[in-house]
């Protein structure tokens, strides 16, 4: 249930890549009735280090005390609050689509259009490939809605800050 | 040289001066215990894995030090979950070392095999599932550096029998490396100054201190501060004792200290709560504002600007917003303000603030904590008293959670940290009997008095047996009213009387039990008994139980009631 106030919000987390690390953070969140909307975690470039994206509903007051809670954990690096500084995001959904006779081509003229790719072929549905931020994930699944989406998977969001403009 | 898990664990043990151990064995644990009869550890054995829990408990809070316990895989493990928990709340440094079934059977649902580390994740500090032998010294030095740094807390290490049998080279590390723990002790001088400006102006402050000041060992630094402030002080449960209740009167006895306001709370005084409902200033130290103190927290102090210092950043603005959020050690805080104080000292605070002193006088010529005395019978608030006037305060105070708690932390007058060890975060019924075990034994020349409701005294009763096998002679104070005296109360007041549940029918005979197990039991009835059994129990070395027939309809007053502003109290 979102309330007035409540704010979708993206926090990127640097990690220790230690067993059980993953539910400590989900069981921190769920445990204090903090909403996780998507989650993605894998290894970075550096050993031993994961990132985690996490995307979160609630006002400011709530937000603050997740980010001082995450800090809390043992294994936690860093957390970027990503309502302090810029930042880049990319979700990937696969979404197989109805693929008729009537409706293929406009499946694949909207499949042009947003730069997506068609992954799987059968005699009736089409699996798409998408990656955008969310903005365009949500927008190429409101179009191909309206034609028949029978099943997604989304991955949820992966974020990094931008750089400095100097 | 080829060490085995259990010689690296009573090497680390003994490289973190850990002097006494509180166990219960178990298959998954055996190796541990073959190991131990090599080594000059004492191992005091309880009769239940939540006394080992709570005693490893009581003896950190009394000692400073981190406690330590032992239980076995599964049953062993889980029966700690409560003691856990109960550390966890109360910011208390202990390390729970669980067995666990071999590493091939983890996951395979094994005889007396539970995820300890799953079930403890949101009532843990941290923890630590040892899966290599190798990690087994660095995971230990960890574990105690984390239970005692920063905001203290309960850390497991959950130990699979292989591991404990398996080898490895063992050199116990010299430094801790953790990158994700950094508790920040040093406090901001550009705030402290900020809140120093603050409190220099207030003509209506009030100090709020708490657990924090215990734990960081500052009650010295607060009573200067006070001093060089000239504010009022009061205390959450957790604080009692970090500012001193009574002062020498200059002729050889105590007096009410001046500066002391009592409690603060649901159960607070009422000048406690009137004065930081009227402040305009609050320095709150090591505190974290939790419900029981703050009331209706849209009316909790409404005219005050709020200076908040703790090292957890999160209990600070988390349900009161502050206004000068200064996160730090306290110790270090309060040291800083000093100095600013000393430097640039104010003047005439005395005068500035006396109409403030005159008022809070008022409030409590008003409303003082009282009760009836009534010939015939014992009241409970009685009890209490002559339990501080027989031991001259000079003694460790464990409770149990209920009306009893309530009524010691209004009638006995702490003056030292570390002499109430009680359980405020999560009230837990049975914690003061062990508790007041461990901290025994922590201190095996000072008295110390566990007061207990009859309801409390029988969740771990049977620590009866490690009291009297190690002849560890805690005095248990039983306020015995047959009932669950806060629910009752409870009832009485919000739910029309409706006692369903709350009355202990057919309790013990409390004398007997306690002969039953080999101590001694002592029985009052009327109040004249209450004084000279006091005497005589105190005087006896060994464990005794004080069965104190108390009447049943006594409330804790002031109350404030549920949902209801801290100035709403209901008195007496």
């Amino acid at each position: 249930m979102i309330v007035t106030g409540d704010k979708r919000h993206t926090i990127g987390i640097l990690v220790q890549n230690v067993p059980g690390v993953l539910a400590r953070i989900v069981g921190l969140l769920s445990g204090r009735g903090y909403n996780i909307e998507t989650v993605t975690a894998a290894e970075t470039n550096e050993k031993g280090l994961t990132r985690i994206t996490l995307v979160t509903t609630g006002d400011d007051r709530v937000l603050s005390q997740i980010v001082k809670q995450l800090n809390k954990l043992v294994n936690i690096i860093k957390v970027f609050d990503f309502r302090e500084t810029e930042f880049v995001d990319r979700e990937m959904a696969l979404i197989k689509v109805r693929a008729e006779q009537a409706t293929r081509a406009e499946v694949l003229r909207i499949v042009d259009i947003f730069r997506a790719k068609v992954v799987d072929v059968s005699p009736h549905f089409y699996t798409l490939e998408v990656t955008g931020n969310e903005g365009k994930i949500t927008a190429i699944m409101e179009l191909l809605e309206q034609i028949g989406i029978v099943e997604i998977a989304r991955t949820g969001k992966a974020a990094l800050a931008r750089s400095k403009k100097h | 040289m080829k060490f085995t898990g259990a010689q690296i664990l009573f090497e680390s043990l003994k490289k973190e001066g850990v002097d006494v151990i509180f166990g219960f064995p178990g298959g998954a644990v055996l190796d541990i215990y073959h190991e131990m009869s090599k080594h000059n550890i004492r191992h005091i054995l309880v009769r239940h894995e939540q006394g080992a829990a709570h005693m490893a408990d009581g003896y950190a809070r009394a000692s400073g030090r981190v406690g330590v316990c032992l239980v076995t895989s599964g049953p062993g493990a889980t029966n700690t979950v409560t003691g856990i928990a109960t550390a966890n709340m109360d910011s208390v440094p202990i390390v729970v070392f669980t067995g666990q079934v071999p590493t091939p059977l983890i996951g395979d649902d094994a005889f007396q095999e539970v995820d300890i580390i799953g079930i403890t994740r949101p009532c843990t500090k941290h923890s630590y599932l040892v899966r290599d032998v190798n990690t087994l010294g660095t995971v230990i030095k960890e574990a105690f550096y984390l239970a005692r740094t920063g905001r203290p807390g309960p850390i497991v290490v959950d130990l699979p029998k292989d591991v404990i049998q398996a080898h490895a080279d063992f050199r116990y590390p010299k430094k801790v490396d953790m990158p994700g723990y950094r508790p920040t002790m040093e406090a901001h001088s550009g705030q402290v100054n900020k809140a120093f400006q603050l409190l220099k102006k207030a003509k209506a402050p009030v100090v709020f201190a708490g657990g924090g000041i215990i734990i960081s060992e500052s009650s010295d630094e607060l009573a200067r501060l006070v001093k060089l402030l000239h504010a009022p002080v009061t205390c959450s449960l957790m604080g009692l004792g970090c500012f001193p209740a009574t002062v020498p009167d200059g002729k050889g006895g105590m007096k009410p200290n001046p500066f002391w306001l009592g409690m603060l709370g649901m159960h607070g005084t009422y000048q406690a709560n009137m004065a930081i409902s009227h402040a305009d200033v609050i320095l709150a130290v090591g505190v974290r504002f939790d419900d029981r103190v703050t009331g209706q927290i849209s009316t909790f102090a409404p005219k005050a600007k709020i200076v908040h210092v703790d090292v957890d950043p999160t209990s600070i603005s988390k349900n009161v917003d502050v206004d000068v959020p200064i996160v730090g050690d306290c110790k270090n805080a309060l040291k800083q303000m000093i100095q600013l104080a000393e430097s640039e000292p104010a003047e005439g605070l005395a005068e500035s603030r006396s109409s403030w002193f005159e008022q809070i006088g008022q409030w409590a010529r008003q409303h003082p904590l009282s009760y009836c005395a009534e010939g015939d019978v014992i009241k409970p608030q009685y009890v209490i008293e002559q339990i501080y006037e027989v031991s001259g305060g000079d003694a460790i105070i464990t409770t149990e959670v209920g009306q009893h708690q309530m009524w010691t932390a209004q009638f006995f007058k702490f003056n030292r940290p570390r002499t109430l060890l009680t359980s405020g975060g999560l009230g837990t019924m049975g914690y003061g009997f062990p508790a007041a075990i461990g901290a025994q034994v922590a201190f095996p020349d000072k008295l110390v008095i566990d007061i207990a409701g009859d309801g409390s005294i029988q969740m771990n009763i049977q620590e009866l047996s490690t009291a009297v096998c190690n002849n560890i002679p805690v005095k248990v104070a039983i306020i015995n009213n047959t009932y669950l005296g806060l629910p009752r109360q409870w009832q009485e007041l919000f739910y029309e009387k409706d006692y369903t549940g709350s009355c202990l029918e057919g309790p013990p005979d409390f004398v007997k039990l306690a002969e039953a197990y080999g101590a001694v039991g002592l029985r009052a009835e009327r109040p004249e008994e209450v004084t000279p059994l006091l005497k005589k129990a105190f005087s006896i070395k060994g464990p005794v139980f004080m069965d104190f027939r108390v009447v049943t309809e006594e409330n804790v007053y002031p109350i404030v009631p549920p949902g209801k502003s801290i100035t709403e109290m209901l008195l007496a």
